[in-house]
Protein backbone atom coordinates (compact mmCIF):
# COMPACT_ATOMS: atom_id res chain seq x y z
CA UNK A 1 0.00 0.00 0.00
CA UNK A 2 0.67 3.84 0.18
CA UNK A 3 4.21 2.76 2.12
CA UNK A 4 6.40 5.18 0.56
CA UNK A 5 6.22 9.39 1.38
CA UNK A 6 4.73 11.01 -1.51
CA UNK A 7 7.27 12.42 -3.56
CA UNK A 8 6.59 15.64 -5.38
CA UNK A 9 9.49 14.84 -7.53
CA UNK A 10 8.04 13.48 -10.82
CA UNK A 11 4.27 15.54 -11.00
CA UNK A 12 2.81 15.81 -14.23
CA UNK A 13 2.20 19.49 -13.79
CA UNK A 14 -0.42 21.24 -15.32
CA UNK A 15 1.24 24.20 -17.12
CA UNK A 16 1.46 27.24 -14.88
CA UNK A 17 1.09 25.38 -11.84
CA UNK A 18 3.86 24.78 -9.52
CA UNK A 19 2.11 21.98 -7.08
CA UNK A 20 5.26 21.02 -5.77
CA UNK A 21 5.83 24.76 -4.19
CA UNK A 22 1.69 24.78 -3.50
CA UNK A 23 2.17 21.79 -1.88
CA UNK A 24 4.99 23.39 0.66
CA UNK A 25 3.09 25.73 1.48
CA UNK A 26 0.72 23.64 3.29
CA UNK A 27 2.20 22.65 6.70
CA UNK A 28 -0.54 19.79 7.42
CA UNK A 29 0.40 17.70 4.33
CA UNK A 30 4.37 17.42 5.99
CA UNK A 31 2.47 15.51 8.86
CA UNK A 32 1.97 11.42 9.42
CA UNK A 33 -0.56 9.72 11.18
CA UNK A 34 -0.89 7.43 13.78
CA UNK A 35 0.87 4.65 11.77
CA UNK A 36 3.73 7.29 10.41
CA UNK A 37 1.54 7.20 7.00
CA UNK A 38 2.28 10.43 5.12
CA UNK A 39 -1.49 12.41 4.84
CA UNK A 40 -2.84 11.59 1.95
CA UNK A 41 -5.96 14.49 2.09
CA UNK A 42 -8.78 14.11 -0.37
CA UNK A 43 -12.14 15.04 1.37
CA UNK A 44 -11.48 19.00 -0.03
CA UNK A 45 -14.41 18.94 -0.86
CA UNK A 46 -16.12 19.26 2.70
CA UNK A 47 -13.34 21.65 3.68
CA UNK A 48 -10.09 22.34 2.11
CA UNK A 49 -6.20 22.47 3.95
CA UNK A 50 -5.21 26.46 4.97
CA UNK A 51 -1.92 27.57 3.54
CA UNK A 52 0.87 29.00 5.58
CA UNK A 53 -0.53 33.06 3.62
CA UNK A 54 -4.02 32.15 5.18
CA UNK A 55 -2.21 30.86 8.91
CA UNK A 56 0.29 33.51 9.06
CA UNK A 57 -2.88 36.10 8.47
CA UNK A 58 -4.76 34.43 11.34
CA UNK A 59 -2.13 34.76 13.56
CA UNK A 60 -0.89 37.61 12.74
CA UNK A 61 -4.36 39.49 13.65
CA UNK A 62 -4.53 37.31 17.25
CA UNK A 63 -1.14 38.30 18.21
CA UNK A 64 -0.27 41.72 16.55
CA UNK A 65 -3.68 43.47 16.44
CA UNK A 66 -6.66 42.03 18.50
CA UNK A 67 -9.26 44.33 18.60
CA UNK A 68 -12.93 44.84 17.09
CA UNK A 69 -13.69 46.34 13.84
CA UNK A 70 -15.79 49.61 13.23
CA UNK A 71 -15.45 50.76 16.29
CA UNK A 72 -12.24 51.48 18.09
CA UNK A 73 -10.30 54.88 16.89
CA UNK A 74 -6.96 53.89 18.28
CA UNK A 75 -4.02 51.81 15.84
CA UNK A 76 -4.88 48.56 15.92
CA UNK A 77 -8.71 48.80 16.03
CA UNK A 78 -8.01 50.98 12.35
CA UNK A 79 -5.63 48.29 11.25
CA UNK A 80 -8.05 45.55 11.82
CA UNK A 81 -11.06 47.43 10.48
CA UNK A 82 -8.67 47.97 7.19
CA UNK A 83 -7.56 44.24 6.41
CA UNK A 84 -11.12 43.25 7.61
CA UNK A 85 -12.24 45.48 4.35
CA UNK A 86 -9.45 44.67 2.36
CA UNK A 87 -10.62 40.82 2.51
CA UNK A 88 -13.93 42.60 1.01
CA UNK A 89 -12.18 43.85 -1.68
CA UNK A 90 -10.33 40.86 -2.26
CA UNK A 91 -13.10 38.15 -2.72
CA UNK A 92 -15.30 41.24 -4.61
CA UNK A 93 -12.26 40.63 -6.74
CA UNK A 94 -12.03 36.94 -6.84
CA UNK A 95 -15.54 36.46 -8.32
CA UNK A 96 -15.48 40.21 -10.16
CA UNK A 97 -18.31 41.68 -8.30
CA UNK A 98 -18.91 45.42 -9.38
CA UNK A 99 -18.12 46.22 -5.61
CA UNK A 100 -16.96 45.05 -2.54
CA UNK A 101 -19.92 46.18 -0.78
CA UNK A 102 -22.12 43.98 -2.57
CA UNK A 103 -19.99 41.15 -0.19
CA UNK A 104 -21.76 40.25 2.56
CA UNK A 105 -19.56 38.15 5.58
CA UNK A 106 -21.25 35.06 6.75
CA UNK A 107 -20.18 31.89 8.55
CA UNK A 108 -20.42 29.94 5.67
CA UNK A 109 -22.68 29.24 2.41
CA UNK A 110 -25.41 27.61 4.37
CA UNK A 111 -25.75 31.10 6.20
CA UNK A 112 -25.66 33.00 2.88
CA UNK A 113 -28.37 31.34 1.71
CA UNK A 114 -30.71 30.99 4.86
CA UNK A 115 -30.00 34.66 4.80
CA UNK A 116 -31.38 34.79 1.67
CA UNK A 117 -34.39 33.15 2.26
CA UNK A 118 -35.45 34.76 5.28
CA UNK A 119 -34.74 38.33 4.16
CA UNK A 120 -35.69 38.19 0.59
CA UNK A 121 -37.82 35.10 0.70
CA UNK A 122 -40.09 36.08 3.31
CA UNK A 123 -40.47 39.07 1.88
CA UNK A 124 -41.20 37.86 -1.46
CA UNK A 125 -42.42 34.34 -1.61
CA UNK A 126 -46.20 34.15 -0.40
CA UNK A 127 -48.96 31.96 -1.01
CA UNK A 128 -48.86 29.77 -3.87
CA UNK A 129 -45.73 31.06 -5.15
CA UNK A 130 -42.69 28.45 -6.47
CA UNK A 131 -39.39 28.21 -6.14
CA UNK A 132 -37.46 25.53 -8.42
CA UNK A 133 -34.23 23.57 -7.36
CA UNK A 134 -32.49 20.55 -8.37
CA UNK A 135 -32.31 17.03 -7.35
CA UNK A 136 -28.58 17.64 -6.51
CA UNK A 137 -28.87 19.95 -4.23
CA UNK A 138 -26.96 20.11 -0.91
CA UNK A 139 -29.21 20.39 2.24
CA UNK A 140 -27.94 23.70 2.66
CA UNK A 141 -29.80 24.74 -0.42
CA UNK A 142 -32.56 22.67 0.05
CA UNK A 143 -33.96 23.07 3.48
CA UNK A 144 -33.95 26.98 4.02
CA UNK A 145 -36.69 26.86 0.98
CA UNK A 146 -38.47 23.88 2.46
CA UNK A 147 -38.71 26.21 5.44
CA UNK A 148 -39.75 29.21 3.71
CA UNK A 149 -42.09 27.47 1.28
CA UNK A 150 -43.92 25.38 4.74
CA UNK A 151 -44.26 28.74 6.23
CA UNK A 152 -45.73 31.11 3.12
CA UNK A 153 -47.61 27.56 1.70
CA UNK A 154 -45.61 28.00 -1.01
CA UNK A 155 -44.54 24.93 -3.88
CA UNK A 156 -41.14 23.92 -4.56
CA UNK A 157 -40.34 22.03 -7.75
CA UNK A 158 -37.49 20.41 -8.75
CA UNK A 159 -35.15 19.69 -11.79
CA UNK A 160 -34.64 15.82 -12.22
CA UNK A 161 -31.20 14.72 -13.41
CA UNK A 162 -29.83 11.95 -15.90
CA UNK A 163 -28.30 8.80 -14.48
CA UNK A 164 -24.94 10.51 -15.71
CA UNK A 165 -25.97 13.06 -13.08
CA UNK A 166 -26.78 15.80 -15.38
CA UNK A 167 -29.27 18.45 -15.38
CA UNK A 168 -32.48 17.57 -17.85
CA UNK A 169 -32.90 20.70 -19.19
CA UNK A 170 -35.92 20.42 -20.98
CA UNK A 171 -37.95 19.38 -17.41
CA UNK A 172 -36.18 22.67 -16.29
CA UNK A 173 -37.66 24.88 -19.37
CA UNK A 174 -41.18 23.06 -18.96
CA UNK A 175 -41.02 24.26 -15.00
CA UNK A 176 -40.09 27.77 -15.89
CA UNK A 177 -43.77 27.35 -17.10
CA UNK A 178 -44.86 27.96 -13.45
CA UNK A 179 -43.26 31.05 -13.13
CA UNK A 180 -41.18 30.91 -10.20
CA UNK A 181 -40.48 33.58 -8.26
CA UNK A 182 -36.90 31.79 -7.60
CA UNK A 183 -34.52 29.37 -9.43
CA UNK A 184 -31.68 28.23 -6.86
CA UNK A 185 -28.95 25.75 -7.79
CA UNK A 186 -25.76 24.61 -7.28
CA UNK A 187 -22.28 25.58 -9.22
CA UNK A 188 -20.88 21.93 -8.68
CA UNK A 189 -22.84 19.28 -7.27
CA UNK A 190 -20.59 17.79 -4.09
CA UNK A 191 -21.66 14.41 -4.87
CA UNK A 192 -21.84 14.10 -8.83
CA UNK A 193 -19.04 16.52 -9.35
CA UNK A 194 -21.41 18.06 -12.27
CA UNK A 195 -20.33 21.59 -13.21
CA UNK A 196 -23.79 23.02 -13.94
CA UNK A 197 -24.23 25.60 -17.10
CA UNK A 198 -25.15 27.93 -14.53
CA UNK A 199 -24.79 31.25 -17.42
CA UNK A 200 -27.24 29.55 -19.33
CA UNK A 201 -29.98 28.34 -16.39
CA UNK A 202 -29.47 32.13 -14.87
CA UNK A 203 -30.74 33.51 -18.20
CA UNK A 204 -33.60 30.68 -19.09
CA UNK A 205 -34.80 31.84 -15.23
CA UNK A 206 -34.48 35.38 -16.09
CA UNK A 207 -36.62 35.18 -19.18
CA UNK A 208 -39.34 33.41 -16.98
CA UNK A 209 -39.32 36.06 -14.65
CA UNK A 210 -37.33 34.85 -11.67
CA UNK A 211 -34.58 35.74 -9.75
CA UNK A 212 -31.27 33.51 -9.37
CA UNK A 213 -29.52 31.98 -6.33
CA UNK A 214 -26.35 30.08 -6.84
CA UNK A 215 -24.51 27.69 -4.35
CA UNK A 216 -21.48 28.37 -5.24
CA UNK A 217 -19.88 26.22 -2.20
CA UNK A 218 -17.44 23.68 -4.93
CA UNK A 219 -17.28 26.08 -7.38
CA UNK A 220 -15.74 29.60 -5.91
CA UNK A 221 -12.62 27.31 -4.86
CA UNK A 222 -11.74 25.86 -7.82
CA UNK A 223 -12.61 27.79 -10.75
CA UNK A 224 -12.72 31.06 -12.43
CA UNK A 225 -16.23 32.62 -11.04
CA UNK A 226 -17.61 35.81 -12.80
CA UNK A 227 -20.39 36.97 -11.23
CA UNK A 228 -21.28 39.71 -13.51
CA UNK A 229 -20.60 37.22 -16.56
CA UNK A 230 -22.78 34.55 -15.02
CA UNK A 231 -25.59 37.41 -14.64
CA UNK A 232 -27.14 35.68 -11.36
CA UNK A 233 -28.86 37.67 -8.44
CA UNK A 234 -27.38 35.93 -5.61
CA UNK A 235 -24.23 34.00 -4.97
CA UNK A 236 -22.89 32.21 -2.15
CA UNK A 237 -19.91 30.44 -0.81
CA UNK A 238 -17.60 29.10 2.22
CA UNK A 239 -14.53 30.44 2.99
CA UNK A 240 -13.22 27.09 4.64
CA UNK A 241 -14.06 25.17 1.60
CA UNK A 242 -11.07 27.70 -0.71
CA UNK A 243 -8.41 27.39 1.80
CA UNK A 244 -9.63 30.13 3.94
CA UNK A 245 -10.39 29.50 7.88
CA UNK A 246 -13.83 27.66 9.09
CA UNK A 247 -16.15 30.45 9.97
CA UNK A 248 -15.86 32.68 6.89
CA UNK A 249 -17.47 32.72 3.95
CA UNK A 250 -19.59 35.39 1.56
CA UNK A 251 -23.03 35.90 0.45
CA UNK A 252 -22.81 38.11 -3.06
CA UNK A 253 -25.54 39.87 -4.21
CA UNK A 254 -26.64 43.04 -6.47
CA UNK A 255 -26.74 46.54 -4.29
CA UNK A 256 -30.53 47.09 -5.71
CA UNK A 257 -31.28 43.56 -4.16
CA UNK A 258 -29.30 43.96 -0.66
CA UNK A 259 -30.77 47.44 -0.25
CA UNK A 260 -34.42 46.51 -0.61
CA UNK A 261 -33.86 43.30 1.96
CA UNK A 262 -34.83 43.66 5.07
CA UNK A 263 -31.79 42.43 8.01
CA UNK A 264 -31.40 38.93 8.68
CA UNK A 265 -29.60 39.10 12.17
CA UNK A 266 -30.16 42.30 14.34
CA UNK A 267 -28.55 43.91 16.91
CA UNK A 268 -24.61 46.07 16.72
CA UNK A 269 -22.82 47.25 13.77
CA UNK A 270 -25.71 46.61 11.34
CA UNK A 271 -28.00 49.92 12.59
CA UNK A 272 -27.21 53.88 11.72
CA UNK A 273 -29.76 54.71 14.63
CA UNK A 274 -31.65 53.18 17.79
CA UNK A 275 -34.43 54.17 19.42
CA UNK A 276 -35.87 52.65 22.31
CA UNK A 277 -39.16 51.58 20.02
CA UNK A 278 -37.41 52.34 16.48
CA UNK A 279 -34.01 51.82 14.63
CA UNK A 280 -32.65 52.96 10.94
CA UNK A 281 -30.73 50.10 9.16
CA UNK A 282 -26.82 50.67 8.64
CA UNK A 283 -25.44 50.60 5.08
CA UNK A 284 -24.88 47.66 2.96
CA UNK A 285 -22.82 45.13 3.62
CA UNK A 286 -22.95 45.80 7.33
CA UNK A 287 -26.69 46.01 7.56
CA UNK A 288 -26.19 42.65 7.39
CA UNK A 289 -23.28 41.37 9.44
CA UNK A 290 -24.75 41.78 13.33
CA UNK A 291 -22.38 41.61 16.38
CA UNK A 292 -18.52 40.90 16.16
CA UNK A 293 -18.28 38.63 13.24
CA UNK A 294 -15.32 36.04 12.73
CA UNK A 295 -12.80 38.86 12.03
CA UNK A 296 -9.83 36.74 11.95
CA UNK A 297 -11.20 33.68 10.11
CA UNK A 298 -12.81 36.60 7.09
CA UNK A 299 -8.89 37.75 7.02
CA UNK A 300 -7.70 35.03 6.16
CA UNK A 301 -10.25 34.50 3.67
CA UNK A 302 -9.09 37.71 1.74
CA UNK A 303 -5.51 35.98 2.12
CA UNK A 304 -7.22 32.89 0.44
CA UNK A 305 -8.52 35.03 -2.30
CA UNK A 306 -5.34 36.67 -2.82
CA UNK A 307 -3.20 33.55 -2.70
CA UNK A 308 -5.89 31.72 -5.22
CA UNK A 309 -5.74 34.77 -7.61
CA UNK A 310 -2.35 34.42 -7.66
CA UNK A 311 -2.06 30.80 -8.35
CA UNK A 312 -4.51 31.97 -11.17
CA UNK A 313 -8.10 30.26 -11.42
CA UNK A 314 -7.78 28.89 -14.49
CA UNK A 315 -4.60 27.23 -13.79
CA UNK A 316 -6.64 25.87 -10.27
CA UNK A 317 -9.88 24.60 -12.75
CA UNK A 318 -7.08 22.95 -15.06
CA UNK A 319 -5.17 21.10 -12.58
CA UNK A 320 -8.00 20.18 -10.78
CA UNK A 321 -9.74 18.48 -14.24
CA UNK A 322 -6.50 16.90 -14.53
CA UNK A 323 -7.07 15.46 -11.37
CA UNK A 324 -10.47 14.18 -11.59
CA UNK A 325 -9.48 12.84 -14.98
CA UNK A 326 -6.61 11.14 -13.81
CA UNK A 327 -8.67 9.64 -10.74
CA UNK A 328 -11.68 8.33 -13.35
CA UNK A 329 -9.59 6.52 -15.22
CA UNK A 330 -7.29 4.65 -12.32
CA UNK A 331 -10.85 3.74 -10.42
CA UNK A 332 -12.23 2.34 -13.54
CA UNK A 333 -9.55 -0.32 -13.12
CA UNK A 334 -10.72 -1.86 -9.83
CA UNK A 335 -13.40 -4.66 -11.00
CA UNK A 336 -16.80 -3.76 -9.84
CA UNK A 337 -16.55 -0.35 -8.96
CA UNK A 338 -19.89 1.69 -9.27
CA UNK A 339 -18.82 5.29 -10.04
CA UNK A 340 -21.25 8.45 -10.29
CA UNK A 341 -21.48 11.62 -12.28
CA UNK A 342 -20.52 12.58 -15.66
CA UNK A 343 -17.41 12.64 -17.87
CA UNK A 344 -14.29 14.71 -16.64
CA UNK A 345 -14.79 17.09 -18.96
CA UNK A 346 -18.26 18.24 -17.27
CA UNK A 347 -17.15 17.70 -13.59
CA UNK A 348 -15.00 19.21 -11.12
CA UNK A 349 -12.93 17.60 -9.11
CA UNK A 350 -15.09 15.32 -7.00
CA UNK A 351 -15.23 11.64 -7.15
CA UNK A 352 -17.95 9.76 -5.41
CA UNK A 353 -17.84 5.44 -5.94
CA UNK A 354 -19.10 2.46 -4.29
CA UNK A 355 -17.23 -0.59 -4.43
CA UNK A 356 -19.64 -4.06 -4.74
CA UNK A 357 -21.22 -5.55 -0.93
CA UNK A 358 -18.66 -3.26 0.80
CA UNK A 359 -20.49 -0.20 2.99
CA UNK A 360 -18.34 3.44 2.53
CA UNK A 361 -17.91 3.29 5.66
CA UNK A 362 -15.84 0.32 6.08
CA UNK A 363 -14.34 1.82 2.72
CA UNK A 364 -13.08 4.92 4.49
CA UNK A 365 -11.87 3.05 7.81
CA UNK A 366 -9.58 0.87 5.80
CA UNK A 367 -8.08 3.60 4.09
CA UNK A 368 -7.58 5.82 7.08
CA UNK A 369 -5.26 3.18 7.89
CA UNK A 370 -2.81 4.29 4.96
CA UNK A 371 -3.47 7.83 6.37
CA UNK A 372 -6.22 8.21 3.33
CA UNK A 373 -8.89 10.66 3.89
CA UNK A 374 -11.93 10.23 2.28
CA UNK A 375 -15.42 10.72 3.16
CA UNK A 376 -18.51 7.94 3.77
CA UNK A 377 -22.01 8.62 3.59
CA UNK A 378 -24.49 10.62 2.14
CA UNK A 379 -21.98 14.36 1.68
CA UNK A 380 -25.94 16.43 2.35
CA UNK A 381 -27.55 15.11 -0.64
CA UNK A 382 -29.83 12.32 0.96
CA UNK A 383 -32.50 12.97 -2.10
CA UNK A 384 -29.65 12.47 -4.27
CA UNK A 385 -28.71 9.23 -2.93
CA UNK A 386 -31.96 8.11 -2.77
CA UNK A 387 -32.48 9.01 -7.34
CA UNK A 388 -29.62 6.86 -7.49
CA UNK A 389 -30.89 4.13 -4.66
CA UNK A 390 -28.24 3.88 -2.58
CA UNK A 391 -27.68 4.85 0.97
CA UNK A 392 -24.43 6.50 1.37
CA UNK A 393 -21.34 6.63 -1.22
CA UNK A 394 -17.71 7.13 -0.60
CA UNK A 395 -16.18 10.51 -1.94
CA UNK A 396 -12.48 11.52 -2.92
CA UNK A 397 -12.13 15.37 -3.34
CA UNK A 398 -9.21 17.22 -5.22
CA UNK A 399 -7.74 20.73 -4.65
CA UNK A 400 -5.23 22.46 -5.91
CA UNK A 401 -2.64 21.25 -3.88
CA UNK A 402 -3.53 17.59 -4.95
CA UNK A 403 -1.54 15.04 -6.81
CA UNK A 404 -1.60 11.86 -8.68
CA UNK A 405 0.35 9.78 -6.55
CA UNK A 406 -2.76 10.33 -3.89
CA UNK A 407 -4.90 8.88 -6.89
CA UNK A 408 -2.62 5.87 -6.91
CA UNK A 409 -2.24 5.74 -2.83
CA UNK A 410 -6.71 5.76 -2.93
CA UNK A 411 -6.50 3.27 -5.85
CA UNK A 412 -3.90 0.95 -4.02
CA UNK A 413 -5.75 1.52 -0.70
CA UNK A 414 -9.14 0.37 -2.42
CA UNK A 415 -7.49 -2.76 -3.72
CA UNK A 416 -6.38 -3.71 0.15
CA UNK A 417 -10.05 -3.25 0.79
CA UNK A 418 -11.36 -5.77 -1.69
CA UNK A 419 -8.59 -7.68 -0.68
CA UNK A 420 -9.44 -7.83 2.68
CA UNK A 421 -13.60 -8.20 2.64
CA UNK A 422 -12.59 -11.03 -0.51
CA UNK A 423 -15.69 -10.51 -2.06
CA UNK B 1 -5.02 -6.78 9.38
CA UNK B 2 -6.71 -3.86 10.90
CA UNK B 3 -8.22 -4.74 14.16
CA UNK B 4 -11.48 -3.70 13.45
CA UNK B 5 -12.05 -6.25 10.52
CA UNK B 6 -10.58 -9.60 12.24
CA UNK B 7 -11.70 -12.24 10.01
CA UNK B 8 -14.23 -13.66 12.55
CA UNK B 9 -16.16 -10.12 11.86
CA UNK B 10 -16.26 -10.20 8.53
CA UNK B 11 -17.00 -13.90 8.48
CA UNK B 12 -20.14 -12.75 10.89
CA UNK B 13 -20.56 -9.96 7.98
CA UNK B 14 -20.15 -12.42 4.81
CA UNK B 15 -22.32 -15.34 6.44
CA UNK B 16 -24.29 -13.62 9.09
CA UNK B 17 -26.40 -15.85 12.07
CA UNK B 18 -29.84 -15.66 12.65
CA UNK B 19 -30.34 -13.90 9.01
CA UNK B 20 -33.74 -13.92 7.49
CA UNK B 21 -37.29 -13.63 8.81
CA UNK B 22 -39.69 -14.74 11.44
CA UNK B 23 -42.96 -15.92 9.75
CA UNK B 24 -45.37 -15.08 13.25
CA UNK B 25 -43.16 -13.08 15.29
CA UNK B 26 -44.13 -11.98 18.79
CA UNK B 27 -42.99 -8.77 17.74
CA UNK B 28 -40.55 -7.10 15.17
CA UNK B 29 -38.90 -3.54 14.80
CA UNK B 30 -36.50 -1.93 12.21
CA UNK B 31 -34.31 0.48 13.81
CA UNK B 32 -31.93 2.82 11.06
CA UNK B 33 -28.73 5.07 11.26
CA UNK B 34 -30.27 7.35 9.04
CA UNK B 35 -27.20 9.34 8.47
CA UNK B 36 -25.09 6.44 6.85
CA UNK B 37 -27.95 4.14 5.55
CA UNK B 38 -27.51 1.13 8.02
CA UNK B 39 -30.21 -0.95 8.32
CA UNK B 40 -32.02 -3.35 10.72
CA UNK B 41 -35.15 -5.37 11.45
CA UNK B 42 -35.07 -7.61 14.21
CA UNK B 43 -37.70 -10.58 14.59
CA UNK B 44 -38.59 -12.25 18.20
CA UNK B 45 -40.69 -14.93 19.06
CA UNK B 46 -40.90 -14.62 23.14
CA UNK B 47 -42.75 -17.35 24.51
CA UNK B 48 -42.82 -18.30 28.34
CA UNK B 49 -40.52 -15.16 29.36
CA UNK B 50 -37.79 -16.53 26.89
CA UNK B 51 -36.41 -15.26 23.92
CA UNK B 52 -37.19 -18.75 21.66
CA UNK B 53 -36.82 -17.51 18.23
CA UNK B 54 -35.08 -14.54 16.38
CA UNK B 55 -33.76 -13.57 13.46
CA UNK B 56 -32.95 -9.97 11.75
CA UNK B 57 -32.32 -8.51 7.92
CA UNK B 58 -30.75 -5.52 7.29
CA UNK B 59 -27.87 -3.88 5.46
CA UNK B 60 -25.33 -1.21 5.71
CA UNK B 61 -21.40 -2.17 6.92
CA UNK B 62 -19.44 -4.66 8.40
CA UNK B 63 -19.77 -3.53 11.76
CA UNK B 64 -23.63 -3.09 12.08
CA UNK B 65 -24.28 -6.09 10.56
CA UNK B 66 -21.97 -8.83 12.38
CA UNK B 67 -22.96 -7.03 15.62
CA UNK B 68 -26.68 -7.97 14.85
CA UNK B 69 -25.79 -11.65 13.78
CA UNK B 70 -23.33 -11.86 17.26
CA UNK B 71 -25.81 -10.02 19.55
CA UNK B 72 -28.59 -12.65 17.72
CA UNK B 73 -26.94 -15.42 18.74
CA UNK B 74 -25.94 -14.24 22.09
CA UNK B 75 -29.70 -13.31 22.64
CA UNK B 76 -31.48 -16.61 21.89
CA UNK B 77 -32.67 -18.85 24.55
CA UNK B 78 -32.03 -16.44 27.54
CA UNK B 79 -34.78 -14.73 29.30
CA UNK B 80 -36.72 -11.34 28.17
CA UNK B 81 -35.37 -10.04 31.69
CA UNK B 82 -31.77 -10.87 31.05
CA UNK B 83 -31.53 -9.54 27.56
CA UNK B 84 -33.37 -6.28 28.74
CA UNK B 85 -30.51 -5.92 31.14
CA UNK B 86 -27.88 -5.92 28.27
CA UNK B 87 -26.00 -2.36 28.19
CA UNK B 88 -23.63 -1.10 25.18
CA UNK B 89 -20.67 -2.21 27.00
CA UNK B 90 -21.89 -6.20 26.45
CA UNK B 91 -22.55 -5.50 22.89
CA UNK B 92 -18.71 -4.28 22.83
CA UNK B 93 -17.24 -7.14 24.28
CA UNK B 94 -19.03 -9.39 22.11
CA UNK B 95 -17.90 -7.63 19.01
CA UNK B 96 -14.26 -7.94 20.44
CA UNK B 97 -12.59 -5.02 18.71
CA UNK B 98 -12.29 -1.78 19.58
CA UNK B 99 -14.54 0.48 17.90
CA UNK B 100 -14.00 4.17 17.67
CA UNK B 101 -16.31 7.09 18.44
CA UNK B 102 -17.65 7.48 14.59
CA UNK B 103 -18.77 3.65 14.55
CA UNK B 104 -20.33 3.19 17.74
CA UNK B 105 -23.72 3.78 16.41
CA UNK B 106 -23.52 1.19 13.80
CA UNK B 107 -21.85 -1.30 16.63
CA UNK B 108 -24.92 -0.33 18.74
CA UNK B 109 -27.75 -0.59 16.18
CA UNK B 110 -28.37 -4.07 16.56
CA UNK B 111 -28.88 -3.42 20.31
CA UNK B 112 -30.64 -0.46 20.05
CA UNK B 113 -33.49 -2.23 17.51
CA UNK B 114 -33.77 -5.51 19.73
CA UNK B 115 -34.65 -2.72 22.95
CA UNK B 116 -37.28 -1.05 20.65
CA UNK B 117 -38.76 -4.70 19.79
CA UNK B 118 -38.62 -6.22 23.30
CA UNK B 119 -40.51 -2.52 24.29
CA UNK B 120 -43.06 -3.11 21.38
CA UNK B 121 -43.33 -6.56 22.65
CA UNK B 122 -44.36 -5.90 26.06
CA UNK B 123 -46.68 -3.21 25.04
CA UNK B 124 -48.61 -5.78 23.18
CA UNK B 125 -48.52 -8.46 25.67
CA UNK B 126 -49.28 -5.43 28.15
CA UNK B 127 -52.82 -5.42 25.94
CA UNK B 128 -53.67 -9.28 25.47
CA UNK B 129 -55.50 -11.03 27.72
CA UNK B 130 -53.43 -13.89 27.04
CA UNK B 131 -49.92 -14.08 26.25
CA UNK B 132 -48.93 -16.55 23.27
Amino acid sequence: MADTVLSTNALPTTAGLDVAAIRRDFPILSTVNRLGKPLVYLDSAATSLKPLPVIEAVDAYNREYSSNIHRGIYEIAEKATGLYEAARASVAKLINAPEPNEIVFVRNATEAINLVANTWGRKHIGRGDTIVLTEMEHHANLVPWQLLVQEKDGDLEFVPITDDGVLMLDVYEALLHLRPKLVAFTHMSNMLGTINPVRELTEMAHAAGALVLIDGAQAAPHMPVDVQEIGADFYAFSGHKMLAPTGSGALWARRSLLEAMPPFMAGGDMIREVHLRRSEWNEIPWKFEAGTPDISAEIGLGAAAEYLMKIGMDNVRAHEHAMAAYALEKLREIPGIELYGPSADQRGGVVAFNLPGIHPHDVAQILDRSGICVRAGHHCTMPLHERFDISATARASFNVYSIPEEVDALTAGLREVVRIFAV
Amino acid sequence: MDDLYRDYILEHYRHPHNFGVLETPTSKYEGANPLCGDRITMFLGIADGVVKEVAFTGRGCAISQASASLLTDEIKGKTVEEVEKMTPEDVLDLIGVEISPARLKCALLSLDTLSHALADDAAETAGETESR
